[in-house]
């Protein structure tokens, strides 16, 4: 190729001064002007850092202790904080992961747009008016004008996040740095966000680093790909041989971690019924009732049926706002109903049976950072459960514990507390705590979203085995449909509070019927 | 926004009234009787039924509640025992005193106390914040009646630069009246600018930590415009509840200053109504305070969405 | 330097406040005067060997009586701050976790006594029970308490959002069981962090109740009233008021640093003056 270079890093190490880690070493990599260049790889691995030490802004005690940093023929890391701070937004503009945070809450969003134009260019103030409009615009926002008034929390994720797009390729700048921008998205907004962000760069020729650590958005919107670990750069090259035919051992163990279709698990056989939702619905009071007002009443679930036979596992997908959460807890019983109701092997759950549907169903919670108590041993955690079972003795529970915790494989770690584990540990204690009874039917609401991708392959291969093993029925909830094609014998869509369209796993994810399925389908990227 | 507005004006009345119901309990749960307080031990069996019928003792304690609630809705708060004159009058002309001391220091404090918080956030670990929290935690633990006594001996008795005792009214004499009340200012901004600041610099550097601050800076935006514009609205919420509980205290613990200024304040006279059995006093200054008090929180709710539109939701 | 520096803070404190609390615990025994023992022929000396912080008006050794300042002190401090604390406790963790209309009257009742600021409600609360040493801690421990509720059901109100407390009702644990076993636990950092701040108003309360002479009554030393005894030999007699008013500053100091390192530990990321 001979465009010549954008950005051109050239060994880069960065070192904390707090305990002298390094945490980058040796980074080399390039970028060509109008490319999208993806970074991948796990948390720890040093991406972030990598692209933050582009604009300067590592966090206090991180600073970069050799390497040079090349753009356009000046080493960012030499210049002085003045031409730094020029170049920043106008030259160089990021997008950051979490929409909740990177807009100040304080602020309308027209003074926050209005901020970079003011600094960077002479433009009048109604000429940076008629800019943020028309960009607002562009990312389809709907009502322009009366956004540029607004706050940030009026917002929902996705708005917010195209809001940062518009606020920062309003500057037209040469490079844009996107730090995991659609993570923390459901998959729907994640399409729209990363389709805006590639057509803008396109428009204005602006290169792309894109920091991931999802493959299937690396196959569909980068040229080429750099993977890190652990701080060090292992693989780079064109995305196609990159992902294809790595060369790096962890490259392909990466790959490998993909979720993917395997056979169908259950056989077709008449299977029994075990937990059944007819006519289901949930509704909530919007807002805090006042003395003299009654909150608006809104309908999060819609009459729904579905019923979920004995060692099957159904998966629910859809975006935020689908009522798919809620099922799972109405299912269960955690939150009442306003209509329908839920049956048990054929009985309706009430006095009588409640103790006994509580001992054989169970929950796995998404997040493995709060889903566990902070004070109390993984040992007592996982043993909890088991106080509640009526006729079985101290020494039956206490090699129930080890031996449930050994099919996690965490023996040994009875001990220790929540906060000495890592996130796919915890994750194993949490399904440990909900196997340990033996339920008959168990919910896992998102259980590997908030995993690296390594680990959510093993906690999924972890649940499929376990599965097997004691041929409990799942309800699966997720919104990543990757997952859910591994684990499902059957899929349910749903949307605002409906079911949409249900069926076996091959034939909704090979003809899906309904439009909001082959959206999701199409909004899924995938190798 | 209107509606955040009237939903909080409307919780306070539950909250004034339950006030009033405590204040009017309390002088009814001191051990003894209310008349034979007021009039001492030499009173006769006479006088006292007397006093009773006209205080209205001898009715059910609904009707000398509602009674009472009238007086004060129109002003009448009752007569002094020492002197006879009327409560209320008294409390106002001494609040005002208090208030002018409490007002002013508090303002000063706050003037002082914010930018050195956020600078100190700003040069988090360096030798300029290490230098402020020092300061801070040293001067607020200093109690304030020391401190005045402190800078009463060193710049009243030994440098004989500003009065010692006494005091002069502002409206009547703004410089005179200026100088006996330098010396109580100074000591409250001392002590109060301690805690602001370490309050101003902990919610400061927490919100240094979050993401729309790097995100500025991404824009290239300049640190000080990044202080100003980004950092200060979001970190002044905790510092403006700091505030309002800091006057509330201050209401209630300017006693002691007075004492050691000889100044004619609302805590001064609390104290020697305690000390005089001077019920309807007593029971005056409660009341007047909690209330204040209540209207202060209000007043700092309803300034909240300033700086954090999210609360109006 | 971060790390070195917080440490050594957090040592300090700890360090001014263990020497206090064992100098208090001694005086309980032993002081190396009679604090009330009152000897008109040596009064209002200056420091010496004999007297290591000199005389009062009466002849009575300073140092034996700011010994017993601190025990008093102390006393009515800590046990003011464990009757807060408890009552504050057990009230938070109800009106939070229950959140019906139990929680509507016990926020209503705080409200009410959060608008009387600390002082006065002692203060009104000490012109029902009496001016006496447990009249005191009574008088303190209620108005400290609604600051306390505040905190916990605060507290109480942002753990019930988390996945944990769902997942003990999940296993089936009765609502009583889930608040002992998950939630109360949990409260303990803040609660901590409180405590130690709150040692410190209550020591300056009852230390200004003294100072106004409405606290401990006299002859029994506090350093509140012997710093009001002293106002009239400032002059004459400097070290009367240095030494009390040095005792509850440096007091302060140590319990503001020890808090200071108490929080960092337990959680950097509480904003708390």
């Amino acid at each position: 190729m001979n465009i010549p270079n954008l950005l051109s890093v050239e060994s880069l190490k960065l070192i904390s001064s707090v305990n002298g880690k390094t945490l980058v070493d040796n980074v080399s990599y390039n970028l060509c002007a109008g490319e999208v260049l993806a970074m991948v790889g796990e948390s720890g691995s040093g991406k972030t850092l990598a692209a933050r030490a582009i604009l300067g802004l590592l966090p206090p005690g991180i600073a970069p202790s050799e390497g040079r940093i090349l753009m356009n023929g000046e080493d960012l890391l030499q210049v002085n904080s003045a031409r730094m701070r020029a170049m920043r937004g106008a030259q160089i503009g990021m997008v950051f992961q979490e929409p909740m945070m990177s807009l100040n809450p304080a602020v309308r969003i027209g003074i926050q747009m209005a901020e970079g134009l003011r600094l960077h260019t002479q433009l009048t103030a109604a000429q940076i008016e008629a800019r943020c409009l028309e960009i607002l615009e562009r990312v389809r926002i709907r009502d322009p004008k009366r956004c540029l008034m607004a706050y940030p929390h009026e917002f929902s994720g996705g708005m917010r996040q195209r809001i940062m797009l518009a606020s920062v390729m309003l500057l037209k700048p040469r490079l844009l740095i996107a730090d995991e921008p659609t993570t923390a998205l459901d998959t729907l907004s994640q399409g729209e966000v990363l389709d805006l962000m590639t057509e803008l760069a396109r428009e204005e020729g602006t290169a792309v680093l894109l920091i991931t650590h999802n493959l299937g958005l690396v196959a569909r919107y980068a040229q080429r790909a750099v993977v890190m670990n652990k701080g060090v750069l292992v693989e780079t090259g064109d995305v196609k041989q990159v992902l294809y035919s790595p060369v790096n051992s962890y490259t392909r163990k990466l790959i490998e971690a993909l979720p993917r279709r395997g056979p169908v698990l259950t056989d077709s056989g008449v299977k029994t019924p075990l937990i059944e939702a007819r006519n289901l619905s949930v509704s909530y009071r919007d807002n805090k009732p006042g003395w003299w007002r009654k909150g608006r009443v809104r309908k999060v679930l819609d009459s729904v049926n579905l019923t979920v036979h004995e060692g099957e596992t159904v998966a629910v997908v859809g975006g935020s706002g689908s009522g798919k959460t809620t099922l799972g807890r109405a299912m269960l019983r955690l939150i009442a109903s306003s209509g329908g109701g839920v049956f048990f092997r054929g009985h309706s759950i009430d006095g009588n049976n409640a103790k006994q549907f509580r001992l054989a169903c169970q929950l796995v919670f998404q997040d493995p950072y709060s889903s566990l108590n902070p004070r109390q041993r993984i040992g007592d955690i996982v043993a909890e459960p088991l106080k509640l079972v009526r006729n079985i003795s101290k020494q039956e529970a206490s090699q129930r514990v080890i031996q449930t915790l050994q099919d996690v494989g965490l023996d040994g770690l009875a001990l220790r507390f929540p906060h000495e584990l890592s996130g796919g540990q915890r994750q194993r204690v949490a399904i440990a705590r909900a196997i340990v009874r033996r339920p008959a039917f168990i919910v896992a609401d998102e259980p590997v979203s908030a995993l690296d991708m390594s680990v959510q392959a093993q906690v999924l291969a972890l649940f499929q085995s376990l599965q097997k093993a004691y041929g409990f029925a799942c309800l699966f909830i997720s919104h990543d449909l990757a997952a859910v094609e591994q684990v499902s014998d059957r899929v349910v869509v749903m949307e605002s509070g409906r079911i949409v369209e249900q069926g076996s796993r091959d034939t909704v994810f090979d003809q899906p019927q309904h439009a909001y399925t082959r959206a999701l389908l199409a909004a899924t990227p995938a190798l | 926004m209107l509606s955040y507005i009237a939903r909080r004006v409307a919780l306070t009345v539950p909250t004034l009234l339950l006030v009033m119901v405590a204040v009017f309990a309390l002088i009814h749960l001191i051990p003894g009787d209310p008349a034979q307080l007021m009039l001492g031990d030499a009173a006769d069996d006479a006088t006292l039924s007397q006093l009773r019928q006209h205080l209205g003792l001898d009715r059910p304690l609904t009707v000398q509640f509602a009674r009472w609630l009238l007086n004060v809705v129109h002003g009448d708060f009752g007569h002094s025992i020492t002197n006879g004159l009327p409560v209320l009058p008294l409390l106002l002309e001494r609040i005002q005193v208090s208030g002018t001391i409490i007002l002013a220091a508090v303002t000063l404090a706050t003037l002082i106390a914010v930018p050195a918080g956020l600078i100190a956030a700003w040069k988090q670990n360096q030798t300029v914040d290490v230098a402020i929290v020092a300061g801070a935690t040293l001067l607020l633990s200093i109690p304030s009646f020391w401190l005045g006594l402190l800078l009463m001996l060193q710049f009243g008795l030994k440098l004989g630069w500003l009065p010692v005792v006494g005091y002069v009214p502002l409206s009547e004499n703004f410089s005179e009246g200026l100088l006996y009340l330098l010396l109580p200012i100074a000591t409250l901004v001392m002590i109060e600018s301690g805690i602001l600041t370490r309050m101003s610099r902990a919610s400061a550097i927490d919100v240094l930590r979050l993401e729309y601050v790097t995100h500025a800076r991404a824009k290239g935006v300049s640190e000080s415009q990044v202080l100003r514009r980004h950092v200060f609205p979001n970190a002044f919420g905790p510092t403006l509840t700091m505030i309002g509980v800091i006057l509330g205290n201050l209401l209630g613990g300017i006693a002691v200053l007075e004492t050691v200024f000889t100044l004619p304040g609302i805590g001064r006279l609390l104290v020697d109504a305690i000390y005089a059995r001077d019920y309807p006093v007593v029971q005056g200054v409660m009341l007047l305070t909690a209330l204040t008090y209540v209207f202060i929180n209000l007043i700092i709710d309803l300034c909240y969405p300033i700086f954090d539109p999210r609360v109006t939701t | 330097m971060k790390a070195f520096f917080k440490h050594k803070n957090g040592l300090i404190g700890g360090a001014m406040i263990g020497f206090i609390f064992v100098v208090a615990l001694a005086a309980f025994f032993w002081t190396p005067y009679n604090p009330l023992a009152i000897n008109l022929h040596i009064r209002l000396q200056p420091p010496s060997a004999t007297h290591w912080l000199g005389t009062d008006e009466f002849g009575r050794d300073v140092l034996s009586r700011v010994m017993a300042g601190a025990a008093a002190s102390g006393t009515v401090a800590l046990l003011s701050v464990i009757s807060a604390v408890g009552l504050g406790l057990f009230m938070g963790v109800v009106a939070g976790f229950f959140r019906n209309w139990v929680d509507r009257v016990l926020m209503a009742i705080n409200d009410t006594l959060l608008a009387f600021p600390g002082i006065l409600f002692a203060l009104g609360v000490m012109m029902i029970v009496g001016a006496n040493k447990w009249g005191i801690i009574i008088a303190l421990g209620l108005a400290y308490t609604p600051t306390v509720v505040r905190v916990v059901r605060g507290t109480v109100l942002s753990i019930r959002e988390k996945e944990y407390v769902e997942a003990s009702r999940m296993i089936g644990n009765s609502e009583l069981v889930t608040m002992l076993r998950h939630v109360l636990p949990n409260c303990a950092a803040p609660v901590a962090v409180l405590t130690t701040s709150m040692v410190g108003w209550v020591l300056l309360s009852e230390s200004a109740l003294s100072f106004l002479g409405l606290g401990v009554p006299p002859p029994a030393p506090t350093w509140g009233n012997m710093l009001a005894s002293s106002r009239q030999y400032m002059q004459s007699a400097v070290w009367l008021s240095l030494a009390p008013g040095l005792c509850i500053a440096l007091t302060l100091l140590g319990i503001n640093l020890l808090g200071d390192a108490v929080r960092d530990k337990l959680d950097p990321r509480m904003v708390v003056a």
